[in-house]
Parts: structure tokens; sequence; C-alpha cells
């Protein structure tokens, strides 16, 4: 019992540790990457390669001074951004980053819980945290706020259906929402060369997946709540210093972790050969997240209704229509082979 | 611990409840129901039904009330205000209210509903795991109910689309 909750605390500890360095070092990719693309030398000043920049935007951050707005609802206003952070970081819970492992003389598996509906768990906080959105967005009285806080409802719903349907391809397939098990039915190659993954079977799943992911964790193109050319900064206007930081971590750690998830449910998870499973899981979460900040730097922001109609009359009937066709597949290879 | 976890979550999910009515501020109402609709979830894990909890955070507490906050938020605080629309509803509303709830303790004291035990056994569930178990029971006992929501959902729809566009 008290060894079992020492692990948990470790976990848990090696989750948020691991998580907020990887905002951290993100912020510092995102801006060099960039500055690269726009032909910009990006953060170079503090430490070798600016490497020590995000030290310094945290202290800044930390120690700027915290403004309300008088007309602001106080309640809601200091509840939001908490509300982003803790679901983006609860939603990593279930990520598996490896096969169980022998520490100790103990087996101990590589994620913090393993539950039964582990995908659809992630999907739940992900609907969860546009919550710190809207509030942030009414809370504080103002317009642009409060039209942004509006977009990411209307967004996450249109969104959240193509994003759930898009990967029940992969579970009709694996039959289970466990991480472990979709990981590990990915497992061999193909004539010897290809890898199992799901992408390969799943392409346009995988590719609805990646769109409804991103248009989930409100980046660009599909950055409508916090549009700068027409919203100021959308939910978070009103927001400064350590409040401000927290939205930003909440956005970053969703980043991580739809990546982790793209990663577990198409490419492989921690599957490769001769290097260990954990340093192939985070190699391909770091692919993805350089191309969330590579389509950021190259294509520009949909328009509001462009973004619903590409969600309901592209996205929702395309990922429907592989629903189908997969399940179809699924029951003539049953009956046939 | 099982009873500990059960009294502060069940305290919770009451609260959320009282907070619904007794708050002045309508995105506030929406709030606590939220709260409310989570706690219900703890309660749903802790009878080992995995799925129905995420369900019911991913529908309730996520989809529907991400929609009425949509539409509060939309209308605006000052619609809500101003007076009651039917007079006397507090009365009528207390008199059903109690009327109700004796209602509810007789039921849960008698044996008019023993709780009929399902088919699906926890080594069950343990061994076949809960969405499939759920999902094989929706499409082979509960199949024609299931098709029949599916029906009631779409005439929703309709009836949705025929209200928003008189012309069209």
């Amino acid at each position: 019992m008290a060894e079992a909750l020492v692990i948990i605390l470790v976990k848990c500890g090696a989750i948020l540790v691991g998580l907020l360095t990887g905002f951290a070092y993100m912020t510092w990719v995102e801006r060099k990457v960039v500055a690269r693309i726009q032909v910009r030398y990006g953060p170079n000043r503090v430490g070798p390669f600016g490497l020590m920049q995000p030290v310094a935007d945290g202290l800044k951050l930390l120690f700027k001074e915290d403004i309300m707005p008088a007309q602001a609802d106080r309640l809601t206003y200091i509840l939001a951004p908490a509300v982003s952070l803790i679901t983006a970081l609860m939603a990593f819970a279930v990520i598996t980053i490896g096969p169980a492992v022998n520490l100790f003389g103990r087996e101990v598996t590589l994620n913090l819980a393993d539950v039964n509906v582990g995908v659809l768990y992630v999907l739940a906080m992900a609907s969860m945290g546009v919550y710190g959105i809207i509030l942030g967005g009414w809370s504080t009285n103002n317009k642009y706020s409060f039209l942004g806080g509006l977009r990411s409802a209307a967004q996450v719903i249109s969104y959240e259906l193509s994003l759930g349907l898009s990967l029940v391809g992969v579970l009709l397939i694996t039959g289970s929402l466990r991480p472990l098990d979709i990981v590990q039915a990915q497992g061999g190659y193909w004539l010897g060369f290809i890898p199992r993954w799901f992408v390969f079977l799943q392409p346009v799943g995988a590719a609805l997946f990646m769109v409804c992911a991103i248009a989930d964790v409100n980046r660009a193109p599909f950055d409508l709540p916090e549009a700068d050319t027409e919203l100021v900064a959308g939910y978070h206007t009103d927001y400064s210093s350590i409040k401000f930081a927290l939205f930003f971590m909440a956005e970053y750690v969703n980043m991580i972790t739809m990546s982790a998830l793209t990663v577990t449910l198409f490419f492989g998870g921690w599957q490769g050969p001769v290097l260990p499973p954990a340093i192939w899981f985070s190699a391909k979460v770091l692919i993805f997240l350089f191309c969330f900040v590579w389509l950021r730097a190259t294509l520009p922001r949909l328009r509001y209704d462009q973004l619903m109609g590409l969600g309901w009359k592209v996205l929702l009937p395309l990922a429907l229509a592989n629903v189908f066709v997969t399940a179809l597949a699924i029951v003539l290879k049953e009956m046939y082979f | 611990m099982e009873l500990i976890l059960f009294l502060s979550v069940g305290a919770v999910a009451i609260l959320g409840a009282v907070g619904v009515v007794a708050l002045r501020n309508a995105v506030h109402s929406a709030l606590s129901l939220i709260t409310n609709m989570v706690a219900l979830a703890v309660l749903f894990l802790m009878l080992n039904a995995q799925f129905v909890a995420i369900v019911q955070i991913i529908v309730y507490a996520g989809a529907v009330m991400v929609l009425f906050l949509f539409v509060i938020m939309l209308l605006g605080e000052k619609a809500q205000e101003g007076r009651e629309r039917l007079p006397g509803q507090r009365v009528f509303a207390a008199v059903l209210g109690v009327l109700l709830l004796t209602e509810i303790i007789y039921v849960a004291q008698s044996n008019l509903l023993p709780g009929l035990p399902g088919k699906a056994t926890t080594e069950m569930v343990a061994q076949g795991g809960n969405v499939q178990l759920v999902g094989r029971l929706l499409l082979s006992d509960y199949v024609f109910p299931f098709e029949l929501t599916s029906v009631l959902l779409l005439v929703a729809i309709v009836g949705a689309v025929v209200l928003a566009k008189r012309k069209l």
C-alpha cells in the first residue's frame, strides 16, 4: 500500500517535471523555429543559443504585477487559468511511454493510470479543458475576450465530434481503448521492413485526427479564440503575469499530450529498433511537436465561417465514412478470411 | 477508504446541485451543474462503470454544458434578471419537491423496487472489459431500444433544422 503510493507520487512528480520542462523548451523551440522559417535569428542573447531564454521568460512572468480588471468576475477569473492547466496536466495520466519495466525488483508500468477507457479519458479531459478558455473569455468582461471564449466554445463542439470519430477506426481494429494494447497491436513489420503502424491502415483516420487535434488545442491555423489580428489576444487579453503563463502552459502541455496520443494511436508508440522504447517515443513526439510549430509558421488563419464549414461539411462526413468503411472491412475480413 | 471517498464526492455532488438553484449568476449556476456532473462521474467510477463515467464527462459535462454556457453567455445576464414570470412558482416548486423527496425515500425504504441484478457480473466485466461488454449488450440484447433512440435523435435534429431555417 505505502509502496504503491510512493510509486504513484514519484510518477506524478516525473510527469509534472517532464511536462513543465517540455513546455519551457517548447516555447524556445517555437520561437527559434519560427524565426528560422522567417529568416530571423530568434532568441540568442540569454545563454548559449538562447537556451536560458525560457528561464528568463518564466522569471519575468512570475514577478510581473498581477492585474485584475475592475469589472471582472473574481471567482471565475481566478478559476479559469487553473482549470485550463489542471485538465491539461491530468490528460497525460494515461499516456503510456513504454512497456512495463522492472525497477528494483518490481514491475512498474510507464504510465500513471492504466485504465480500461484510456483514450476516451484523454478526450474527456480535452473537453473539460475548454471551460478554462470559455470562462477566461467571459469573466474579464471584455468584448474581445468574450468573442474569443464564444468562438472557442463553438470550435470545440464542432471539432470534438470529428476527433472522437477519427480514432474509432483504430479502436475497431484493436478492440481496446488501452494505450498499451493499441501500441502492442502495432508491433512487427509488413514484408519485413514496413512497420505495422495504424497510419498505413487508417490514413484517413490519422489525417483527420491530426487536423482535429490542432483545432482542439487552438493552434494555428485554428487559433481563432486568440486571433490577434481581430481580437487583440482573444480570451487571455486581460490576463497578466502568472495567470497568463498558466494559459500559455496549458496550450503547450495540450500540444505535447496530443502529439503523444497521435504517436500512440497511429505511429506505433514506443516501438522501434535498437534504441530503448522511451527514446523512440520521445523522438516521435518531438517530430509532431515540430509539425505544430511548422504549421503555425506556414499557414494563414482560417476565417470563422471557413472553420465551421470545414468542421461540419468536410471533416465530420469523412470521419463517418471512415468508420463505416473500417467496420465493413473488418466484418468482411472475419467472414471471408 | 471507500466510505470516505463516497461521502466526500456525494457532498460535492449535493453542493453542486444546490448551487445550481441557489446562485444568482446564471454562469455560476452552470458551473456548479458541471461540478455536480463531474462528481456523478466519479460516483460511476467507484461503481466500476468506467465507460459510463467517461461518457458522463464527455457528453454531459463536456458537450451539453458547453452548449448551455454558450447560450447563457450569448443571451447575456440582463436577459435573465427581472421578476419571475410565474407567480407563486416558488411555493408550487417547494410542495412538489417535498412530495418527490418523500416518494423517493418511501420507494428506497420499501421493497417495491428490489433492483434487478443485471446479466453482467463483476467477473465478466473484469475479463471482457467494461467498454466491450457495454458495446456487446447494446448491439445484441438492447438493439431495438438502441435503434429507437437513434430515430428519436434524428427526429430532434430534423426538428431543430426546421425551426432554425424557416425557409429552406
